[in-house]
């Protein structure tokens, strides 16, 4: 069974539990005291991952870190409709790829951001906010062009691939940061499409969509 | 415009700063406490330091003693004052029953007043819809009558006989069940919660949540835990916590407005009710001001 390393706060974390919720897979939670124990940096943490970074999954004998990695991973092998991770389609697979790194820029900044002000990491948080805002923009300009086009989803697909699954948790909670997300209405819809997903889940901080039609 | 405090009833409290736990014997540590910087650490005997921050004092050991500002330990806590503080800090005597677990469960920022958090920590009315298969499931919503009463002797608002239908009630419960409460407010940013124990229908597990007022419109939320559990690692219990808290986060963020309105007529009875009603009229009476909107005289 898949092990998952885990921190009950960490958006990282939520990325995996989500995918594997779509998925209908099981697996077996090892909770890490990331706050306030700092487990993730102990010497048994970093012999799993030596960057000391939730989470991590143990599968068969792989150990693989880096939350957007463990997706394609986990997409590739225990999605049998192929849609989350289209390994036959090289345009989207580059189109997925993008939108991954960009995921890891949303963790960087409002990941950062609310770090800051829930957990009192020492970051420079006008840093992190307008880092979070500038990226925002770009994703709801991107969503609001796919909006137009007859498009729900971050990439030129029918159905949401790992993508929408990465981009998704730090968008959700970046309230916790102070980064309001009133200005970026195609964001708000598409985070409400995401919750009706069948096999969606929540974690802490994340509520579930709310009853009838989609957001305005 | 925030100015700092100027609330001689907040002043002159014990206000928490930190975990001892997280304190590495002799680390200096900052933090901010009604808009001042503080600096605190606990030497190697377990004594507490703390200090007005200043560039030219680096360590617990060269602070000029007329310099040290009030400091003590309880509950696993360094408590200080920016006033004069009364002789002795309210009592919690479970702590001291050596067969419970005690932990800071976490420390977490929260972008809300101090009596608004107090309020909602109050409120049973949110545990199915915030708290949903932990603390509270539909169709069970009902807050079922209870007492309040504001005992003089003690200074402490007491809130018995709640009642409520709870799935998962802490780490060692095995289902659901009816749970018994009893809320204390002794001390107006600090309230300590006592619920059966899945474990011992005789006792009460204990839990408290200490705010740590960084200025009027944010805390640092301490969460303790005294709880009866043999068999849950030390993480799986502060985990469970820090769920329920991570619910709450949201819904105390987004309370309007920031600081809570003491005017009787200010809010709806739904949403102030019975205990939240006494905990304003006790925040009045006391002439708190410090993250509040005071009633019109
Ligand atoms: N690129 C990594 C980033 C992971 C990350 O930032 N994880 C956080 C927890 S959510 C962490 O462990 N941070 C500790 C650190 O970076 O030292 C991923 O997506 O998994
Ligand atoms: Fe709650």
């Amino acid at each position: 069974m898949i092990t998952l390393y885990d921190y009950e706060l960490s958006g990282n974390c939520y990325k995996l539990r989500l995918l594997m919720s779509f998925l209908g897979i099981d697996h077996k939670t090892v909770p890490v005291d990331f706050y306030p124990g700092r487990e993730h940096k102990s010497e048994w943490f970093l012999k799993l991952n030596p960057l000391g970074q939730l989470p991590v999954i143990e599968d068969d004998g792989l150990i693989l870190r880096d939350a957007q990695a463990i997706l394609v991973y986990l997409a590739s092998k225990y999605d049998p409709s192929g849609t989350w991770y289209p390994r036959d389609n090289p345009a989207l697979l580059g189109e997925i790829s993008q939108w991954l790194a960009f995921a890891d820029g949303i963790t960087s900044t409002a990941s950062a951001a609310r770090l800051h002000d829930g957990l009192f990491y020492n970051f420079d948080i006008d840093a992190a906010r307008s880092g979070a805002h500038r990226l925002f923009r770009i994703l709801d300009e991107h969503l609001w062009f796919g909006e137009q086009q007859g498009r729900n989803w971050i990439c030129s697909a029918a159905q949401p691939t790992i993508a929408d699954i990465a981009c998704f948790p730090y968008v959700m909670l970046s309230e916790e940061g102070g980064i309001p997300r009133q200005d970026y209405p195609a964001i708000r819809r598409w985070c409400d499409r995401v919750k009706r997903i069948r096999g969606f889940t929540v974690m802490s901080g994340v509520f579930p969509a709310g009853p009838g039609k989609l957001a305005a | 415009m925030m100015t700092k405090c100027t609330d001689p009833v907040i002043l002159n409290l014990w206000h928490p700063v930190g975990a001892i736990a997280e304190a590495a014997p002799g680390a200096v540590r900052e933090t901010v406490l009604l808009e001042e910087r503080l600096s605190f650490a606990v030497n190697a005997d377990g004594e507490p330091v703390v200090w007005r921050s200043r560039s030219d004092v680096q360590g617990a050991d060269h602070v000029p003693p007329a310099d040290r500002l009030p400091a003590r330990s309880a509950y696993g806590y360094v408590w200080t004052s920016l006033g004069s503080p009364p002789a002795e800090l309210f009592p919690i005597p479970e702590y001291e029953e050596p067969d419970r677990r005690k932990l800071n469960a976490a420390t977490f920022g929260v972008n809300v007043s101090a009596p608004r958090a107090i309020e909602n920590f109050l409120d049973m009315g949110h545990f199915p819809y915030v708290h949903t298969d932990i603390l509270g499931v539909e169709p069970h919503t009902e807050v079922k009558e209870y007492d309040v009463e504001i005992s003089v002797d003690r200074d402490e608002i007491l809130a018995t006989r709640c009642r409520f239908f709870q799935p998962m009630a802490s780490t060692a419960s095995d289902g659901g069940a009816d749970v018994d409460y009893v809320y204390r407010v002794p001390h107006p940013y600090c309230s300590v919660l006592y619920k059966s124990s899945p474990v011992d229908e005789a006792r009460h597990d204990v839990i408290a949540v200490f705010l740590q007022p960084v200025d009027q419109e944010h805390v640092r939320a301490h969460l303790l835990l005294c709880v009866l559990d043999e068999d849950s690692e030390d993480k799986v219990i502060k985990r469970f916590q820090q769920t329920i808290f991570g619910q709450d986060k949201p819904i105390l963020e987004n309370q309007v407005p920031k600081r809570l309105p003491l005017d009787p007529r200010a809010e709806t009875p739904i949403r102030a009710d019975k205990s939240a009603i006494a905990y304003r009229r006790w925040l009045s009476q006391k002439g708190v001001t410090y993250g509040v909107i005071p009633a019109a005289a």
